[in-house]
């Protein structure tokens, strides 16, 4: 990895909501920098906060009812407390964002190919029509979409789920921007067009030395194209680290947990499908201390406090984890069946 | 679970599709959707006081007789036209005679005619009112209730057979929906009136109140039955139903106890608004002489009759119609109460009026 | 597109063949009685009665009774009895001022609801949202014949600011024709002014929900054009079809009484003298040709859907 500077600095990202329950902490928190070229996982179960984190990076979470603290800078440029005029300009320009549903992310009325022009145009005023339709057709080219000179001129319901991502990241992709934040981008779709979507992404990053966050629950997909992985837990980051690290040094048990439900095929097949038993906590009654304590088999005592994200391996710099257990005890209690997993609680 | 909160469409507030929502996370300290509906309800401070404004009105039209026995001492089609009243010293005729009937006299002669007559016929405006409200209100909720009964039965076949059934009932609702109701329903209405109705052994004569209801219910029910539909057929596909088939229920159970209970908060509803609506519909039929017929009377009836008087007696026009719109009134404001209670996303509206946020969805 | 529409004409000629028999079955064979005895209608002679038999063919099977219906209702055959009037013939001479007083409102009730459902949708929660919640709520509930009375007992005879109603045809004298029609247009739009408002605005919530504003948002469009070309463009395709199914219903609806209260001389009017004196040829007629109008005008308005929502045109079902 090259040691050049960061494009994309999140520094203490707190992202709260006021409901009618109360105040819901849905980031607490969040802490990461992203170079050009960087694929950053961001990993976590539904209420995780991954994706309010991506959306309040360009600015989409501002409402009156929301809470933004911290800081987000843009190659150097803070975002936090930007314009709206300035987030709008950078949206599309310098941060492309791709959606997690494709069918419902363009909008049904209107052919696939002008929506893309309307994002092109909306910065480049002095773009001719017919000029954005040329690019257009290029990006479609570019992103693996067949006939498309004729394509572009589709409505959004006559192209597949597939088809519609491709125009998706072409969309995301229009103004060449720094950063690309892709959310959920494969979750809609088969597994085998999953596939194609994530080779065309980490074909686009290496090409266009792209910084791309990419948002998922799933570590299989993390494991295709990511180069670090930071993974969320009720709002915080519970453990963060390269790629190799967190997949075969996972420090925190909730890691261990998605380790092991995950289905690997060049395993011997478990005598059941493991998984996280319980479910993640409301964001209004968060236990004390560690969130996952309620769901982890490994409590003790000391769990009742926060611990902090800190390194608590040696010889490992920048992976950090939040468990109050010792490394070494961590590397006995994540063998489950001769593989890294969480055992079923007692 | 008796209702499905969808927490994708509380979330849909937020920017995150993915936080969990507030009312997720109250009922997972154990109230029932049915409590946390009633004491969404109870904090719409509007939609009670309307609630107990409709109670006061059919408070006020069940005490008809009460009145006309021990206040008026006369009937709601008893005519007075020759009569006199002596108020102290004085005597007022009740009917002049050009025909001009008497004016409100409040409690000058003890409540008789306390809004006055309403005709020619010197009958007692007050008494009539009460009687007519009842009128009203009974073709407004029995026709209500046979336009909800149909639509569920309709809804409830039609989304859960699919296929053929769904073909034929959705295109009869269909052309039922676009039909011109009120003109069709006042040709059936007139056509009723002069002939009653046969329909096997069951014989309805022309001037009862049955056929206002009955027609009232049928040109309704596409109202209720097609959103009805919509939701059986959403209902159809979820998970609970396809588990309660794959344990081998039949389909009546899984139409009434597996979906139906999943339709209560959308039937109260909607029947709260039907029974305003079809109010409306039986003025306006009864307006024109389509709905209910003499002897009978209700507040369509008097807002005709009283229109003929419109300069000389303008109350006798506007009193019935301010009747109307006080019970339609009310009942809008206790539907909409009720949608917002048991619709979850009205979380959101309801944290609009405390202003605190900027609501960015809610029903209508 | 043209599929389209040939399929819908289709469409269409089948539910007026439907609306065709669901009246004759209300005049001729849902009433417990004699049908040339009620058309006839009250205190008829007997004389006159037979001759209708005769005239109907009442002794036949119900599908000839049927064509001789629709017989005399296209060659303009269909007549009142009592006085012997040609019912074609009223109907056309009261169509213009049905039209200018639903016309009118129409243009009215749709300029002012949308405006000021645009309005509180953007300011949601503001104090213009809650007043038009209230107006809109107490608008759906005011009868015509509550604000009819009040207007033409404060307005045009305590006040007398606007004339005492009945209709002036605009080819005689414009003025004339505009001042008389003000307030029955006002009668007939301020129920749906308050009412569209509030569909509108709950339209516009719904679709700023939608991750296709979203994206809108995230391909960095100003907050104008996300809400004119995504969030009003979307939520006005609903509006269309209601707006169609809304101004026929109103038409054949609250347009009568309104004709009524206002004493104009509309085919409202026609059908609602027809009415009370249970002369049913008229009714007969008027809800016939109000029926295809109204349907007409649906399938109109579908065809306009179909040409403003693409996934209809291909015959997907277009997502509520």
């Amino acid at each position: 990895m090259s040691p050049s500077a960061p494009i994309l600095a999140v520094r203490d990202l707190r992202v709260g909501f006021a409901t009618e329950g109360g105040l819901v902490q849905a980031v607490d928190g969040v802490n990461f920098e992203l170079r050009p070229g960087e694929v950053l996982a961001i990993v976590g179960e539904s209420g995780s906060g991954k994706s309010v984190t991506a959306q309040t990076i360009i600015g989409l979470t501002r409402s009156s009812n929301a809470r933004i603290e911290g800081s987000v800078e843009l190659d150097g440029e803070e975002l936090i407390d930007a314009s709206d005029a300035t987030m709008r300009q950078l949206r599309g320009e310098r941060i492309g964002m791709v959606f997690q549903d494709p069918m419902t992310s363009f909008n049904p009325v209107y052919r696939i190919g002008s929506q893309i022009v309307e994002a092109i145009r909306a910065h480049r005023g002095d773009v001719g029509k017919d000029e954005a339709r040329a690019r257009v057709v290029e990006l479609f080219d570019s992103v693996g979409i067949p006939n498309a000179e004729r394509r572009v001129d589709d409505y959004p319901h006559e192209f597949s789920g597939g088809m519609r991502q491709r125009a998706m990241i072409a969309m995301a992709l229009a103004l060449e921007p720094e950063v690309l934040i892709a959310d959920e981008p494969t979750t809609a779709l088969d597994v085998t067009i999953q596939a194609q979507i994530l080779a065309l992404l980490g074909e686009l990053n290496r090409k266009r030395d792209l910084a791309t966050i990419l948002i998922t629950h799933d570590l299989g997909v993390v494991a295709e194209v990511a180069d670090r992985v930071l993974v969320m837990y009720a709002g915080k980051v519970v453990e963060k680290g390269t790629l190799d690290e967190i997949f075969y040094d996972p420090q925190h048990p909730y890691t261990w947990g998605l380790l092991g439900s995950l289905t690997r095929l060049d395993r011997p097949r478990p005598k059941r499908l493991p998984q996280i038993s319980g479910s993640p906590p409301s964001l209004l009654a968060l236990p004390d201390g560690c969130a996952f304590r309620p769901r982890c088999p490994h409590e003790f005592a000391k769990c009742t406090e926060l611990p902090d994200l800190r390194e608590r391996i040696t010889d490992a710099p920048g992976h950090c984890d939040r468990c109050w257990l010792d490394p070494e005890e961590k590397r006995a209690k994540r063998q489950v069946e001769g593989q890294i997993g969480l055992e079923a609680p007692a | 679970m008796a209702i499905d909160p969808q927490p994708e469409a509380v979330t849909a507030e937020g920017p995150g599709a993915d936080f969990p929502s507030a009312p997720a996370g109250v009922s997972a300290e154990g109230h029932g959707p049915w409590y946390l509906a009633f004491k969404r309800f109870t904090r719409n401070r509007v939609a009670v006081a309307f609630l107990g404004l409709f109670i006061l009105i059919v408070v006020f039209v069940l005490a008809a007789p009460l009145w006309a026995d021990h206040v008026a001492h006369t009937g709601p089609n008893k005519t007075h036209t020759l009569e006199k009243l002596h108020v102290g010293d004085e005597v007022r005729e009740v009917v002049t005679p050009e025909g001009r009937p008497i004016g409100p006299q409040w409690f000058e002669a003890d409540g008789k005619f306390f809004l006055g007559a309403d005709s020619r016929l010197g009958r007692d405006e007050m008494v009539r009112l009460m009687y007519g409200g009842r009128t009203s209100l009974l073709v407004g909720i029995g026709s209500a209730l046979i336009t909800t009964a149909m639509a569920i039965l309709l809804g409830l076949l039609s989304g859960y057979f699919r296929g053929w059934v769904d073909t034929v009932i959705a295109r009869t609702l269909d052309v039922l929906w676009s039909l011109p109701v009120f003109l069709v329903g006042l040709a059936l209405g007139v056509a009723l009136a002069v002939g009653g109705l046969k329909i096997g052994p069951l014989e309805i004569a022309g001037g009862s109140l049955w056929i206002p209801v009955i027609v009232i219910s049928v040109f309704t029910v596409p109202y209720i039955a097609r959103p009805i539909r919509g939701e059986v057929l959403a209902l159809s596909e979820k998970e609970f139903v396809e588990a309660a088939i794959a344990q081998g229920a039949g389909p009546l159970r899984v139409m009434f106890s597996e979906i139906l209970p999943n339709l209560a908060s959308t039937v109260i509803v909607f029947f709260t608004l039907t029974i305003a609506n079809n109010m409306l519909f039986e003025a306006g039929l009864s307006f024109l002489g389509a709905g209910v017929q003499p002897p009978n009377s209700s507040w369509g009836t008097m807002i005709s009759i009283g229109e003929e008087l419109l300069t000389t007696q303008p109350l006798l026009a506007i009193i019935p119609g301010v009747m109307i719109l006080l019970t339609v009134l009310s009942l809008n404001i206790v539907g909409d109460g009720l949608r917002d209670a048991l619709d979850p996303r009205s979380k959101i509206r309801l944290e609009a009026h405390a202003g605190m946020v900027e609501p960015k969805g809610s029903s209508v | 597109m043209g599929r389209f529409v040939v399929r819908r004409l289709f469409g269409m000629v089948a539910v007026l063949f439907a609306v065709s028999v669901i009246v004759f079955m209300i005049f001729n064979v849902i009433p417990n009685s004699n049908p040339a005895q009620a058309l006839a209608g009250k205190n008829a002679t007997p004389t006159l009665v037979k001759s209708i038999e005769e005239e109907w063919g009442f002794d036949n099977s119900l599908p000839e009774q049927y064509v001789t219906m629709m017989k005399k209702v296209f060659t303009g055959e269909l007549t009142s009895y009592k006085p012997r009037i040609p019912v074609d013939e009223q109907i056309f001479e009261r169509i213009p001022a049905t039209l200018s007083l639903s016309i009118g409102a129409g243009i009215i009730w749709l300029f002012f609801g949308l405006l000021l459902g645009y309005l509180s949708a953007l300011r949601a929660g503001g104090w213009l949202d809650r007043l038009l919640t209230g107006v809109a709520v107490a608008g759906i509930s005011i009868p015509v014949f509550l604000i009819a009375p009040v207007l033409i007992y404060f307005l045009t005879y305590k006040v007398e600011i606007f004339p005492n109603a009945q209709y002036v045809p605009l080819t005689e004298d414009p003025w004339e024709w505009l001042t008389h029609l003000i307030l029955p247009w006002f009668t007939l739009a301020i129920l749906s002014i308050g009412f569209y408002s509030r569909v509108l605005r709950s339209n516009m919530l719904d679709v700023m929900n939608e991750d296709y504003v979203r994206t809108a948002r995230a391909k960095g469009l100003s907050e104008r054009k996300v809400m004119t070309r995504h969030v009003l463009r979307n939520s006005l395709i609903p509006i269309i079809t209601l707006f169609g199914l809304d101004f026929g219903a109103t038409i054949a609806g609250t347009a009568i009484i309104t004709e009524v209260l206002y004493s104009l001389d509309g085919v409202g009017s026609y059908a609602a003298e027809a009415a009370t004196k249970f002369e049913l040829p008229p009714i007969m007629g008027v809800t016939l040709y109000g029926a295809f109008f109204v349907v007409f005008i649906n399938a109109l308005v579908d065809i306009v859907y179909a040409y403003l929502d693409p996934r209809v045109r291909l015959g997907e079902t277009a997502s509520a």
